[in-house]
């Protein structure tokens, strides 16, 4: 197999929302600044944004300020997040949007030209192409894209992120890619755990599934420190089909009721805030009505008249195709039956919550050379897509400015043939432990040791010791892990890095002896919420010659 | 099944060096086969994203819900336009639901 090196300036991993967005910025800002995309999949439509989205859920709406917003953030989180790096999305929000609008993306407006509300902090789009318009955008900059090009590590000289590898899904070339400066944007995890549909349907999940976590990973392995992971994301979706519900919610006004048909929350969870209550609550008191026996749970859909069922799904095929196809079924019709919901399996995100990358204001990673904007980058939840593109933003105008004066590392030609030998090692290996094997050992450990969905979310110290021994012992077979062609070998290199993820998720689980997000990150042996103890970052560190995993605590305000 | 590609519609995108399908699906599930029709290498890993429904320029590909989650059939294809996304949606008795989508604000909106 052959080997393709390129030099460049600056690398995007990952050509999704961050990274589209920040190819633009460079080259707005730099225009003889050479930068290199490597994108997994095709930069048309790849990542969260493939199918579309109907709102930007993250804008500052006249009458809000940066300090609300970033107040509103802070009680959603249980006080945990970072401010500084909240507040730094909050004062791009409106701008990012505006450059996105000038693209091309249709946004809801009122007759006098300003957006119209959607939520407190939401507009409405007719965001269907969002991701051709962003890819658009790039294709006219004189940026390099590869695309179906896999980031498999950093090249990383103990000091310094000098590059990345990748693997070239269609052509089978092994690239090598020297950067003065590299920007992961390759989103957050999933598949780390044993999602609600299984079988023909395994893959019908919230999450994009191709974002499988290998930004953290390759992080994760040069010993970047991480954040939060045990701040995980379980959606409440609609059953099935995981679409959002807050198109409905937001968008109809409909109450949830269970069984019933009672308004649960207001009648059983006032201690909550009722109908008031945090994100992570709607999802605790769901699950609650469920194990009481007054589940299932449903969105009450039945009030809409015909239009506003037609609304519905508008906003729905923009955004999640799938339950205009369940819909499309007698017995299912959203005005003659309430839409059913539930929880997902959970995910690690740094978008809705805020696992990923530690970073400074200026996102640059622990590891010089190294930065992150989107669901890679951590302790700024609520980000969305929005907050992902002033991320990228940000990102940019710290790269090139950390820059100056940096010259190419010499080629190492040791670590280069290692790296191959450990990429394509699968395709040489006959022994039968396959990517699905692989994928389906994690995901069983992780529901049922470490707060899947068969365990109701709640985790406790004696299964999560569990988790870690079986994962530390996956993760030894995983030499053995065989692939028979360029599709397979993806998969295989796809399960390796969500068991270094589950692995560092796991140790932060461990960590938080307390219960601070319900169902997020549930302790049945530490019930309650301790803000004398807990008020903290948890953070780690993995050292990957002694296969240890540090775990560090950092102050709120650093 | 997820998705459900018509041989008799799919033209094999003959003359490109990738078919249309397989070059944008996001988990690079579509290819082609010998005969140069478009197949789907693991229904099982489709994110039922309609991405390769949008894509295919003779509407080949129709998303479906695997049985598992939705027993009745329903379908739908789409057709893409500059400006617009057009999409047709099929229940189980074969009524037909159709849907005009702006997609794209043009200069001077
Ligand atoms: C179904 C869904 C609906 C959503 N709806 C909304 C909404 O309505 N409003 C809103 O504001 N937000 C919404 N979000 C959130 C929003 O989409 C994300 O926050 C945003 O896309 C994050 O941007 P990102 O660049 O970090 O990740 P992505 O946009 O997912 O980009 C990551 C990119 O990295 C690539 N990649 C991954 N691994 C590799 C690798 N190893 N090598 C190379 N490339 C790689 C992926 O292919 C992808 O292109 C939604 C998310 C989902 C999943
Ligand atoms: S529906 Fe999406 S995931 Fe499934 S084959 Fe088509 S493009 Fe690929
Ligand atoms: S895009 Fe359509 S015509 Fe082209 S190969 Fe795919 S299914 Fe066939």
């Amino acid at each position: 197999m052959s080997i393709s090196y390129i030099d460049t300036d600056i690398l995007i991993i990952g050509g999704g929302a961050a990274g589209c967005f920040a190819a633009v910025e460079i080259y707005k800002r730099a225009p003889t600044c050479k930068v290199v995309v490597m994108e997994k999949a095709h930069i048309e439509r790849s990542g969260c944004l493939a199918m579309g989205l109907n709102a930007i859920n993250a804008y500052l709406h006249a009458g809000q300020t940066p300090d609300s917003y970033v107040s509103f953030v802070e009680r959603h989180f249980e006080g945990i997040i970072r401010r500084d790096l909240v507040y730094s999305i909050v004062k791009g929000l409106n701008e990012a949007v505006k450059d996105v609008e000038e693209m091309g993306l249709p946004i809801e407006k009122n007759e006098d030209g300003s957006y119209k509300v959607r939520g407190k902090r939401s507009i409405r789009i007719f965001g269907e192409r969002l991701k051709p318009i962003l890819a658009e955008a790039v294709q006219r900059t004189p940026s390099q894209v590869l695309n179906r090009v896999v980031a498999t590590n950093f090249i990383y000289d103990g000091n310094r992120v000098c590059g990345a590898f990748g693997f070239g899904v269609r052509n089978g070339v092994f690239y090598v890619i020297r950067a003065k400066a590299v920007i992961v944007a390759t989103g957050g995890a999933s598949g780390i755990y044993k999602p609600n549909n299984t079988g023909e349907a395994r893959n019908l999940l919230w999450y994009c599934p191709w974002n499988v976590g290998t930004g953290y990973a390759m992080g994760i392995r040069i010993g970047a420190e991480m954040t939060s992971f045990e701040n995980r994301f379980v959606a409440l979706r609609v059953k099935d089909v995981n679409a959002p519900t807050g198109t409905i919610a937001v968008g109809t006004r409909s109450k949830q009721i269970n069984a019933r048909g009672e308004d649960y929350l207001e009648r059983y969870y006032q201690h909550l805030g009722g109908n008031k209550c945090l994100t992570h609550h709607r999802l605790l008191a769901t699950v609650e009505e469920k194990k009481i026996g007054r589940g299932p749970c449903y969105l009450d859909t039945t009030t809409l008249n015909e239009a506003e069922e037609r609304r519905l799904k508008e906003d729905f095929l923009n955004m999640n195709p799938q339950i205009v196809l369940l819909w499309a079924n007698k017995e299912m019709n959203p005005r003659k039956k309430p839409v059913e919901i539930q929880g997902t399996e959970p995910f690690v995100v740094g978008g809705h919550c805020q696992a990923g990358y530690w970073i400074d204001v200026e996102r640059r990673t622990t590891i010089p050379g190294l930065y992150a904007a989107g669901e890679v980058a951590g302790g700024a939840p609520k980000k969305y897509v929005s907050g992902s593109w002033v991320e990228a933003r940000i990102a940019v105008i710290t790269a090139l400015e950390d820059i100056k004066g940096v010259v190419l590392k010499d080629r190492d030609d040791e670590a280069i043939l290692r790296e191959k030998t450990r990429v394509f090692s699968p395709l040489t290996k006959k022994t039968g432990l396959s990517p699905v094997m692989a994928r389906e050992r994690l995901q069983k450990i992780m529901d049922e040791y470490a707060g899947g969905i068969s365990m109701n979310y709640a985790l406790h110290e004696e299964r999560l010791l569990e988790a870690r021994r079986l994962l530390k012992s996956l993760k030894d077979r995983m030499g053995d892990i065989a692939a028979i062609n360029n599709y397979t070998l993806v998969e295989a290199l796809e399960c390796i890095d969500r068991i270094d993820v589950a692995r560092i998720l796991v140790e932060h689980l461990i960590y938080r002896k307390e219960t601070r997000w319900a169902c997020y990150q549930t302790r049945l042996d530490y019930p309650e919420k301790d803000n004398s103890r807990w008020l903290t970052f948890v953070n780690s560190i993995y050292n990957q010659n002694t296969d240890e995993i540090k775990m560090v605590e950092r102050p709120l305000s650093s | 099944m997820s998705i459900f590609i018509d041989e008799n519609i799919c033209n094999g995108c003959k003359g490109l060096p990738e078919a249309r399908c397989e070059r944008i699906c996001p988990g690079d599930l579509c290819y082609r086969k010998e005969n140069l029709k478009a197949a789907i290498r693991d229904q099982s890993a489709c994110w039922t994203c309609a991405c390769c429904v949008k894509e295919c320029p003779v509407q080949a590909i129709e998303l479906k819900l695997p049985f598992q989650i939705c027993s009745n059939g329903s379908s739908l294809k789409v057709r893409l336009r500059h400006d617009k996304t057009i999409w047709t949606v099929w229940d189980a008795e074969g009524h037909q639901e159709e849907f005009f989508i702006q997609a794209r604000s043009l200069k001077g909106d």
